[in-house]
C-alpha cells in the first residue's frame, strides 16, 4: 500500500514545533537549529521509510530524538536519560504532599490565566520551569504536550511501562502547576 | 475515599487515557468536596493549553 505523499511543504508545517522541542531539550538555541536542520535532510532523503501507520508529527520528532542522542554522543556528553530508573525512584513531587495526601501549600485560584496567554514573559517562565523539571520527566511531557504524541508511543520511544509513563507525566505535570503558581500566578507579573 | 495526592494522579492521567468507571466516581465525589483539587484540574488542562501556543512564540520573539 502507497504510503500518504508527505511533501516538503508539510515538513516545513512542523519545523516550529521540531525547534522548540530541540531548543527545551538541548538548552542551546543554535545547536538545536542544526540539529533540527539534520531532521529535515535525513527526512527528505527518508520519506520511503515513512510508513503512515504513525503522523508526520511523530515520525520526525522520532528522527529528531536519534539526532538529539548523536548530538550527545558527539560532545561526548552521555546525558543520562534513564527513563525507567527515573520512573521508579525517588518521586520528584513528594515535597508537594504531606504525609497524609494533602497538599503543602494549597493550589490557589489562578487569575485571568487566558490572558496570560497573549503575554510573552509568561512563556518564558513556563520555560523556565520546563527547565526545572527532571530529564526524563521533561522529555515525556514535552512529547505529549508539545509534540502531541500518543502514550503508547512515547513509552515506546522511552523504553518504559505505560505505568511508567503516566507517573513521569504526573509529576511534570504537578512540578510545573506549582512552578507556574510560584513563579508568574502568585508574583506581581501574573497579575 | 481517594486523598488530594491520588487524585492528583488522575488528574493527570484523564488527559492521557478514559479513566475507568471506579476512578470517575472516585474523582468526582473527591471534586465535589475539595475546591483545590477542582482548581488543579483546571490548571492542568490550561498547561496543555499553554504549550499549544509555545511554538509559536518563537517566531514571535525574533522579530522586531
Amino acid at each position: 500500500m502507497a504510503a500518504p505523499r508527505v511533501v516538503a511543504a508539510d515538513l516545513e508545517e512542523h519545523r516550529s514545533y521540531l525547534l522548540k522541542f530541540a531548543a527545551l531539550q538541548l538548552r542551546q538555541k543554535e545547536v538545536a537549529e542544526d540539529v533540527v536542520q539534520e531532521v529535515f535532510v535525513s527526512a527528505l532523503k527518508g520519506m520511503d521509510g515513512f510508513s503512515g501507520r504513525s503522523s508526520v508529527r511523530t515520525w520526525l520528532t522520532s528522527i529528531l530524538l536519534n539526532k538529539i542522542a548523536d548530538h550527545h554522543r558527539k560532545a561526548g556528553r552521555e546525558v543520562s536519560m534513564d527513563a525507567l530508573a527515573e520512573a521508579d525512584g525517588e518521586d520528584a513531587i513528594d515535597a508537594l504532599f504531606r504525609k497524609n495526601g494533602h497538599y503543602v501549600d494549597m493550589p490557589q485560584a489562578w487569575r485571568n490565566p487566558e490572558e496570560s496567554l497573549a503575554d510573552r514573559r509568561f512563556y518564558e517562565v513556563l520555560e523556565a520551569c520546563v527547565g526545572r523539571l527532571s530529564a526524563a520527566a521533561a522529555r515525556a511531557f514535552l512529547l505529549r504536550e508539545l509534540m502531541g504524541l500518543s502514550v503508547e508511543e512515547i513509552c515506546k520511544e522511552l523504553r518504559v511501562s505505560t505505568s511508567n509513563c503516566h507517573v513521569l507525566l504526573h509529576r511534570a505535570r504537578l512540578r510545573l502547576r506549582a512552578c507556574l503558581e510560584e513563579r508568574w500566578f502568585a508574583s506581581e507579573r501574573g497579575k | 475515599m481517594l486523598n488530594c495526592r491520588e487524585v492528583s494522579a488522575l488528574l493527570s492521567d484523564q488527559l492521557d487515557r478514559r479513566l475507568s468507571l471506579r476512578e470517575r466516581i472516585g474523582l468526582r465525589l473527591h471534586l465535589a468536596m475539595c475546591r483545590a483539587c477542582g482548581r488543579v484540574e483546571g490548571q492542568l488542562r490550561f498547561l496543555r493549553e499553554a504549550m499549544c501556543g509555545l511554538p509559536k512564540q518563537h517566531r514571535g520573539v525574533k522579530r522586531p
